[in-house]
């Protein structure tokens, strides 16, 4: 049966198409037949970050609208035979993409692959709305800071109510993805810990990605990270995720903090 | 965890100002959610209402909700145009 995964935040910036990426190529490697879908219209980048954006052709719009079936656009990654993606438009027109049309393309995405993982634009508007209509799962990626908890409460407060599943009385499955989280500043106490996070959102952590050079080094480069550098930290902790999300059972590591050279120097304890 | 800001020097942890203040900020929002659902769902009764009577353009009915400390204000604005009223008055 094929699983509609979306991956959702409210605010931006926070790691939804790093992390789309990342999942998206474990579930791949793992054997799993993968769609990662673009739902930014107008500002599609999950192309970028896994290094396809040159060979865009065909886009979702351009599926809706009749102009190109899907095997024309849909792209297959050049490392990962089972991994394809579903390029956003670079359309200006935010009303191209219908609630009928995703229903039509999520739809014969079932038929073909195991995962479909939407990619949704930040915000709460149309194109975050359509990315979790159809969801039965859904990572919600936040950041241990507020802005970021306060619109994950928001989103997940949607998922609730606006998607298909909500409204036929089920519920949507909702994983927390904790993504940039440093160790060091939450055990000092500078920085939102993964327990205070877990007690307001109430909902089950699928993973902790800690804040790391890697990730940018990896979307430089058009790559996901967990196929950049596998043996990266945020790497393994992705890994760890996708795999908790074909229903693994992985213990949870909360990434300890590192001493820094201060903290050394003055012998304080780091947690 | 422990937050003993004195024995990681003089600054202050802010985290746990973060989370009283989302805890307090999210008890509240969550209860209040679904109720901006209401003013649309006002507005498109007094819509359908006055459109048995009379011709409007969806657009020019306003309805607002200003909260106060006691009461709370319903405005309702709908714009008529004139040649509406000249049939209003013709009529009756």
């Amino acid at each position: 049966m094929a699983k509609v995964l979306v991956v959702t935040s409210g605010k931006g910036g926070v790691g939804k198409t790093t992390s789309t990426a990342a999942l998206g190529a474990t579930l791949a490697q793992m054997g799993q037949k993968v769609v990662v879908v673009d739902f930014d219209v107008g500002l599609r980048n999950l192309d970028l970050v896994l290094g396809a954006e040159r060979r865009v052709v065909f886009d979702f719009i351009n599926v809706v609208q009749g102009i190109a079936n899907l095997s024309q656009a849909l792209i297959r990654d050049k490392r990962l035979d089972n991994l394809w993606l579903l390029p956003a438009s670079q359309t200006r027109d935010k009303d191209a993409l219908t609630e009928e049309g995703v229903s039509k393309i999520i739809a014969e995405l079932r038929t073909r692959f195991d995962w479909i993982v939407c990619d949704s634009p930040a915000g709460i508007e149309r194109g975050a709305t359509l990315a979790m209509r159809y969801a039965d799962e859904a990572v919600i990626i936040t950041n241990p800071e507020v802005s970021s908890v306060r619109d994950s409460d928001r989103i997940i407060g949607m998922l609730d109510s606006k998607t298909v599943k909500a409204e036929q009385g089920g519920r949507v499955e909702k994983h927390l993805l904790i993504t940039r989280f440093d160790a060091a500043r939450a055990a000092r106490g500078e920085m939102l810990n993964i327990d205070d996070v877990l007690e307001i959102l109430g909902i089950p952590l699928l993973g902790i990605i800690p804040e790391s050079q890697d990730v940018l080094r990896a979307s430089n480069v058009g790559s996901p990270v967990t196929l950049n550098d596998a043996s990266s930290a945020p790497a393994r902790a992705y890994v760890d995720a996708a795999r908790r999300l074909i229903g693994e059972t992985v213990p949870m590591i909360v990434p300890a903090p590192r001493k820094g050279l201060m903290d050394r120097l003055l012998g304080r304890r780091a947690a | 965890m422990m937050n003993l800001p004195w024995l990681f020097g003089g600054r202050t942890a802010s985290a746990p100002v973060a989370r009283e203040r989302l805890q307090i900020l999210l008890a509240h929002e969550r209860g209040s959610r679904g109720q901006p659902d209401l003013l649309e769902l006002l507005r498109s009764e007094i819509l359908s209402v006055v459109s048995r009577h009379v011709v409007l353009d969806p657009e020019k009915v306003i309805v607002r909700m200003d909260r106060g400390d006691a009461v709370s204000m319903l405005e309702v604005d709908i714009e008529v145009p004139n040649v509406v009223e000249k049939w209003i008055a013709a009529v009756t």
